[in-house]
């Protein structure tokens, strides 16, 4: 018999851990002296009140979405990608090479060969400690925070030694050509009569991260290959009795989350700083991680969970910018969202469980 | 290259292998009891933060060191309910831990302080000062063991040498005591651990327990006494490199002294030189700042010699299934 419905796993526990979440952020506040309501009004007026917010609010979604279906992918592998951070970082230099070294007469061709590159050189990121949790099983968690930090060095050395333009004192590639900018939500929408902020950041890719959400829910639950990773995940020995071989998946499984990983960079190096940066990725792929458990690593989760994390990034910097709130408030509630929808899961869902269990003996 | 120049990098060598050792031998309780942490640097730094922030308001640093000791242990035991009691994903709470940390210091630093997420600079009294051993300055005019002596050994704060004899007390603890049998027991076999009839959670408890309290010092170690004061991420990842210097280690004691030593030494010659010319080709900085990492992996790969993790490592405890 099942514990508790379905819809209660799905909706209700993240639902009920997102709200402890959100009572214990407004604790935060209101200890450090502000009126946790008067902060709520501010987030939604700063990210939700105007194009202008609209507009980071939805390039910050795009971010996370991108590094939340990369742990997600991973996760259904029953495997933790933590080295989103790293592939995002690597996947920028990816886009940075492309743009750079090659004179494109378009955009568009660009922006393909920015995805390619991206996703090649995330998923090089990834497939080392792939390759060595699936055939000398070395922790993928320990592995992939190693790759975060060789990744910070790699780029260090990269952008000061290699591509700083001379005479440049920051460690930091040429500005891309004009011609490979990204048309930002404001030049696509202007010809159909909507009038978006022209300041803020969000692009195109904003599409490419939606149409990945779809890829991924398509390759998860309508491929054969998406029903090996899941049973892969759901039981090592049973997929192995199945003729599931442990190391494909894991490879597969890695490449896929790196490459999603390091898609990101269309959006942040591309879209919108138009050159490569050190700390470029400012964090993001560790929000992946906050994003997929609390998207329950579905691809439409994911989506809203992302926009959610999108919301308070935007609404976050507003807060820091009106009161004396700073900015790391954001941080808190990211930890305390990873800690309850991941880490104390089971807080809430035992005494869940138990409602359940007991409601349904009183029906029969 | 002088022999002074190598005393200093000797000495810089140690004065930054202390909060590496202590968060290493952190890691290590934890780990042997079947408990992964990866979220030593987080407990590093709220310990930091607290240790400083109370060494400046009261102004003795013994209050700090006890109130960073406090705070690592609220983490640890965070990390216990949700790893323990809730059987939730260690490495999941390890994440967590480590974010919460990072906000949650610059947070309450801005609201006591003001000063941008960074506490006053602490003086005197308000942090660990060197402490010369005896004969010191007698014995320097000595040609070679002088300028050891009074410059190596001697001149450290009190937490180097207590996080020097942690090493041996931690080998002692785990291999020449019942405590330390059973903490090992429960991280390869709770189940046998269970069935003797000693408590798998207590004994969870009291390892996470410990790990909080050396956090703790390695935190107030790094605000107060290698550097006078908290700023906003001051661990800088030296959490991570404890992990990395762990898994180097086997987990195992001494070896942890060594791979910590070995760590330290690194981060001595990357902040001294910035590139190694080795006369056929330059070694970048950003070399040295990878090589630890690079290590860990070659290690965990299990090329040179194989580290195996404590085998129930980060499964929770189920009594009956």
């Amino acid at each position: 018999m099942e514990k508790m419905p379905h819809w209660a796993d799905v909706i209700l526990i993240p639902l009920i851990s997102l709200i402890l979440a959100a009572i214990l952020s407004a604790l935060v506040i209101l200890a450090i002296g502000e009126d946790p309501v008067a902060a709520v009004k501010l987030m939604v007026q700063g990210a939700l009140g105007s194009t202008y917010g609209w507009g980071y609010t939805l390039y910050y979604a795009t971010n996370f979405m991108f590094t939340g279906l990369a742990v997600a992918v991973a996760f259904h592998a029953r495997m933790f990608n933590i080295g989103g951070e790293g592939q995002a970082m690597l996947g920028g230099l990816g886009v940075a090479l492309v743009c750079l070294l090659i004179p494109w007469p378009h955009w568009s061709l660009a922006l393909i060969a920015a995805i390619l590159a991206s996703m090649a050189f995330g998923a090089l990121w990834a497939a080392i400690p792939a390759y060595l949790q699936a055939k000398r099983g070395s922790h993928i968690v320990i592995t992939t925070i190693m790759f975060n930090f060789i990744a910070a060095a790699v780029l260090n050395y990269v952008l000061v030694n290699l591509l700083r333009p001379e005479g440049s004192m920051d460690p930091a590639t040429a500005r891309f050509p004009e011609t490979v900018h990204l048309p930002t939500l404001h030049e696509m929408l202007a010809p159909i009569g909507i009038n978006f902020s022209r300041a803020a950041p969000a692009n195109i890719s904003l599409l490419v991260a939606v149409a990945a959400c779809v890829i991924v829910w398509l390759l998860i639950w309508r491929t054969r290959l998406g029903y090996e990773i899941r049973a892969y995940g759901h039981s090592e020995t049973g997929a192995l009795y199945a003729g599931i071989s442990p190391v494909k998946i894991t490879m597969i499984a890695m490449l896929i989350s790196g490459a999603l990983a390091g898609l990101m960079a269309i959006n942040n190096v591309m879209g919108e700083a138009e050159r490569l940066v050190m700390n470029a990725t400012e964090g993001a792929g560790f929000i992946g991680i906050a994003v997929a458990l609390m998207g329950r690593s579905h691809p439409f989760g994911v989506f809203l969970a992302a926009i959610l994390f999108g919301f308070l990034y935007q609404g976050g910097a507003e807060l820091a910018l009106w009161t004396s709130i700073p900015r790391e408030l954001i941080v808190v509630i990211q930890a305390l969202v990873i800690l309850f929808t991941g880490a104390l899961d089971n807080m809430v869902r035992m005494p869940l469980e138990k409602l359940f269990l007991r409601m349904n003996r009183g029906k029969s | 290259m002088d022999f002074l120049t190598i005393i200093q990098i000797l000495d810089s060598t140690i004065r930054l292998a202390t909060p590496l050792l202590l968060a290493c031998l952190a890691g290590l309780y934890s780990e042997r009891a079947g408990i992964f942490d990866i979220g030593l640097e987080g407990k590093m730094l709220m310990a930091a933060f607290f240790s400083a922030a109370v060494a400046a308001v009261t102004g003795s640093v013994w209050l700090g060191l006890l109130a960073g000791i406090a705070s690592s242990m609220v983490l640890s035991g965070l990390h216990g309910l949700a790893s323990i009691t809730f059987r939730g994903n260690q490495l999941i709470s390890g994440v967590a831990i480590n974010f919460l940390a990072a906000g949650m210091t610059v947070l309450i630093a801005q609201d006591w302080f003001k000063q941008g997420g960074r506490t006053p600079s602490l003086f005197d009294q308000g942090r660990f000062n060197p402490i010369t051993l005896p004969f010191a300055e007698t014995l320097e005019p000595v040609p070679f063991i002088g300028p050891i002596y009074a410059e190596l050994i001697s001149g450290h704060s009190i937490l180097v040498y207590l996080a020097l004899l942690a090493v041996p007390g931690t080998w002692w603890l785990l291999y020449r005591t019942r405590f330390g049998l059973r903490l090992r027991a429960v991280g390869e076999n709770p189940a046998a651990v269970d069935t003797a009839g000693v408590s798998v959670v207590g004994l969870r408890y009291a390892a996470v327990a410990i790990c909080g309290v050396l956090c703790g010092i390695a935190g107030a170690y790094l605000a107060t006494a290698l550097q006078a004061g908290f700023v906003k991420d001051m661990t800088a990842g030296r959490g991570f490199i404890a992990l990395a210097a762990l898994i180097f280690a086997k987990w195992r004691p001494w070896h942890a002294l060594y791979a910590c030593l070995l760590f330290g030494f690194l981060q001595a010659i990357a902040l001294r030189y910035q590139n190694i010319d080795l006369g056929a080709f330059v070694v970048p900085v950003q070399a040295m700042d990878a090589l630890p990492y690079v290590l860990t992996v070659v290690i965990l790969a299990g090329f040179v010699g194989k580290a195996i993790p404590p085998r129930a490592g980060g499964e929770p405890y189920v009594k009956e299934r």
